[in-house]
């Protein structure tokens, strides 16, 4: 185990992030002899796709998937690379200066990065409908990775609701460890297909046409499927039943577990806190890093590779990561032989190809993203969309703003689970678009730290003396 | 066509919108432009202190006008601004630092002051229970508290656009130049014509006086800010101490503030800040000894507002030496939140009848003219 007295001073380049992106980037580097580290606060390598990779108690390779066993050679690889990957390791902060803040069995450390590949991934969407907080509902993302990780598989009666890729995989994954689902309350609207059958041809070229089709008919076998227009949890203590409407009118199921998923947007908060611009992006409906071919954002020396640089899936991740790291070596080692990247770029496009279709079929109905009267929007501050609506009608006009007023966005998730929410909401409220709203200016430290670490933080002898003056 | 006003104040913080506010109650016609938006910088991001404690002779007059306002801030302003008023206590580390908070409270009381009281380590130790048994004593100023500075900022700006001013946000000057016996201000959205300018531009400030020939050595700074998670609470007034950099205040909330003056890298082009990792990490350790209680804190978020530092330490306040028609009011040098609103009242006295009833002596740009 590396602790964080093992750390250098600096690296030629510090990837953030161990999924197949980062892991990727960091043995394309190292092995092109850049002096690199990669920090990944989970207690193996694998990212949320591969968690649990080196160490996952689910034996048998189906239940999982021939897909999640990839992950396996890319840690493999990593591992072999010479890069030094260090686990539990938690990064809090990045600057333009390229100064990484990490945490690291309780201490704190500041590294310097020649150059900076953040592979911090995506996260789940925001759910927000009326009930969501309630003890029983939890995220999709969540429920897998107890099984990942632990091999846990839900238990009690338990409902999927939503939309997207993430959502079906996780049910068959359940239902292949033995789980139980009573219902999926599938919330794509009926509309999207029409959309989404514009780009059906370079969809069904794409390596997710075959398998998803086979998950879907997989698990529609053994589980009812409800199309829902509207959900809602309701219970007082925990979430007792989940009323849903839908062609039928309005049903309610008893339910001791609701798990909510409507797909995954990229994870923007280090790289925004880094001073990275970033750009709505209306087909996926987030906020995405501007990036150039090499996946190099707007500051000099840091990247954005893998999912945060917008969802294309693991797989494409990792090439992601590959083109990254090259640029990276060129920049660093000009010298160094790099593998061709005519070739990752030709893999990586075959991986986008049904990217379009996938996006236009789950994006998620307004009334999923847009909610009403008492429902929470921030979940850390309590604040509810009807005060968030009414704020924005009251002229404010940025989430920066309502940060201020309603306190939204400033609890310890920083904004994670309603940063979109809210600028969606302000800017329905205020007839413009997302991109003129804006996000959250987001603050260090982007997870949080307690004070001990923080005063564990060495401190240099210049800094030292002119501070005791 | 040039948009005509009796006043144009330049800067949206708490400055400006306080003056603004005091000239549209004496029935002038202010237009406010502001380049971001009100409270968008240092007004609307700092620890929210209202201190009289502590401060330079030259602006005390200043912080008690301001006080009484601060007093009755929802009467000014339409709302209370989050002011609670708990005190602030200056906390001695040693016996030699209580000698000299001593002789200060006494030099005081011969000039006519009183809001500074000397405290011994019983008195420390009611107001302040959870601070370390080792300090002797400190001094506090009893009317002193804290309050929310965007909420604030805000405030000042949403009254004083009821009572006439104008306020133009995301608008940037770009030169002055004077229009028969009117200023032009020339921006990014048009020009204005006013008799009168106030310069209230914050970290930009100099920038303006340079437009009058007027150069002022002006300092861009950030002095970085934390917040930790929730805690039970344990601290009600705010905590300064002297010979180390730290401000110290549990907001209603549960969440602490710590400040104290530990500077960031501004960037105030791009309205940008790099935080200093290893001085907040010099004012968690400070808290660490101080405040035993805080050991468990999470920090949750840093950040620091762009504002403007003096050489002396002390805000430019009064006319131009330049320029007839032309005021200042900027450089606070990270204590001029608790000063808005009575700078506002006297800037908008001094502009509206030629003078001021508060002595603003010794705050004058012309101590940094060229010897």
């Amino acid at each position: 185990m590396t602790a964080a007295a093992d750390l250098a001073p600096s690296y030629e380049l510090v990837v953030i992030g161990g999924g197949p992106a980062g892991l990727a980037a960091a043995a394309l580097a190292a092995r092109a002899g850049v002096s690199t580290v990669l920090f990944d606060e989970n207690p193996g390598v694998g990212g949320q796709i591969y968690r649990a990779i080196t160490s996952t108690p689910v034996r048998s390779r189906a239940i999982l998937g021939e897909d999640y066993w990839d992950g396996a050679a890319l840690a493999d690889e990593a591992k072999a690379s010479g890069a030094l990957i260090v686990n539990g390791a938690t990064v809090w902060s990045l600057d333009r200066q390229r100064l990484v803040g990490v945490s690291l069995g309780g201490k704190a450390r500041l590294i310097e990065a020649g150059r900076v590949i953040i592979a911090t991934g995506s996260q789940e969407r925001p759910f927000p409908i009326p009930g969501w907080t309630l003890p029983g509902v939890m995220t999709a993302g969540a429920a897998q990775t107890a099984l990942k990780a632990q091999g846990l598989v839900v238990g009690g009666r338990t409902v999927l609701a939503g939309s997207g890729p993430l959502l079906w995989l996780l049910a068959a994954q359940t239902l292949r460890a033995g789980g139980r689902i009573d219902a999926i309350l599938d919330t794509t609207p009926r509309r999207n297909w029409l959309q989404a059958m514009l780009h059906l041809p370079d969809f069904a070229l794409s390596p997710y046409f075959a398998k998803g089709l086979a998950l879907l008919r997989e698990v529609r076998a053994k589980v009812p499927v409800h199309r829902a227009a509207t959900i809602e949890a309701v219970g007082t203590d925990r979430v007792r039943e989940v009323v849903f409407s839908g062609a039928g009118g309005t049903r309610r199921l008893p339910v001791d577990l609701l798990l909510l998923h409507q797909g995954v947007v990229p994870n923007v908060n280090l790289a925004n806190a880094a001073g990275v611009a970033h750009v709505w992006n209306d087909r996926q409906l987030c906020f995405v890093p501007v990036l150039d071919a090499e996946f190099g954002s707007s500051v000099p020396g840091i990247a954005v590779a893998g999912d945060g640089a917008g969802i294309a899936g693991g797989t494409a991740a990792a090439e992601r990561g590959r083109i990254a790291a090259i640029a990276a070596v060129r920049a660093l080692k000009p010298q160094a032989a790099v593998p061709d990247t005519q070739a990752i770029r030709q893999r990586l496009q075959r991986e986008e190809m049904g990217r379009a279709f996938l996006d236009c079929l789950n994006r998620p109905a307004d009334s999923f993203r847009l909610p009403e009267g008492d429902t929470i929007a921030c979940r850390c501050e309590e604040v509810t969309a009807k005060q968030v609506r009414e704020t924005a009608q009251m002229g404010c006009e940025g989430p920066n703003q309502m940060k201020a007023f309603l306190r939204c966005g400033m609890g310890p998730c920083q904004g994670r689970l309603c940063g979109l929410t809210v600028t969606e909401l302000i800017a329905a409220e205020r007839k413009t678009t997302p991109d003129e709203v804006g996000y959250y200016r987001l603050r260090p430290p982007v997870k949080p730290i307690t004070l001990a670490e923080l005063a564990s933080l060495p401190i240099s002898e210049a800094e030292r003396k002119a501070v005791e003056r | 066509m040039a948009r005509a006003a009796d006043v144009v104040v330049i800067g949206g913080g708490i400055h400006g919108c306080s003056t603004a506010l005091h000239l549209a109650l004496r029935g002038l016609k202010p237009i406010l432009i502001e380049k971001d938006y009100a409270g968008r910088h240092a007004s609307g991001v700092n620890a929210g202190g209202v201190r009289q404690l502590a401060r330079d002779l030259h602006e005390i007059p200043l912080s008690i006008s301001s006080m009484d306002l601060w007093e009755r801030i929802e009467e000014l302003v339409g709302d209370d601004c989050g002011f609670d008023a708990h005190g602030t206590v200056l906390v001695a580390e040693n016996e030699a630092e209580l000698a000299g908070f001593r002789e200060r409270v006494e030099d005081l009381r011969l000039r006519g002051f009183e809001h500074e009281e000397l405290i011994d380590a019983s008195e420390l130790r009611r107001l302040v229970p959870a601070v370390s048994e080792r300090c002797p004593g400190g001094v506090v100023s009893r009317r002193d508290g804290a309050a929310d500075p965007f909420r604030t900022t805000q405030a000042f700006r949403r009254r004083a656009v009821e009572k006439g001013a104008e306020v133009i946000e995301g608008v940037t000057v770009t030169g002055l130049s004077r229009s028969g016996a009117n200023w032009r201000v020339e921006t990014t959205d048009g020009d204005f014509e006013a008799p009168k300018i106030v310069n209230a531009a914050g970290a930009w400030a100099d920038r303006i006086a340079a437009m009058l020939g007027e150069p002022v050595p002006l300092a861009v700074v950030a002095p970085m800010l934390m917040v930790t998670s929730r805690l039970a609470a344990f601290i009600k007034p705010v905590v300064i101490l002297r010979g180390r950099k730290l401000s110290f205040k549990q907001l209603e909330n549960g969440t602490v503030v710590i400040g104290g003056g530990h500077l960031s890298t501004p960037y105030r082009d791009s309205n940008e800040t790099v935080l200093d990792w290893e001085k907040l990490a010099i004012s968690a350790r400070t808290v660490w000894e101080l405040f035993p209680a805080m050991h468990q804190a999470t920090i949750v978020r840093a950040w620091a507002g762009i504002e403007a530092y003096m050489p002396d330490g002390i805000p430019v306040v009064g006319r131009s030496s330049t320029s007839e028609g032309v005021f200042h009011q900027f450089g606070f040098s990270t204590h001029g939140f608790q000063l808005g609103p009575g700078t506002g009242a006297v800037m908008a006295e001094l502009v509206a009848t030629g003078s001021t009833n508060t002595p603003i002596d010794g705050l004058g740009i012309e101590r940094f003219a060229a010897k």
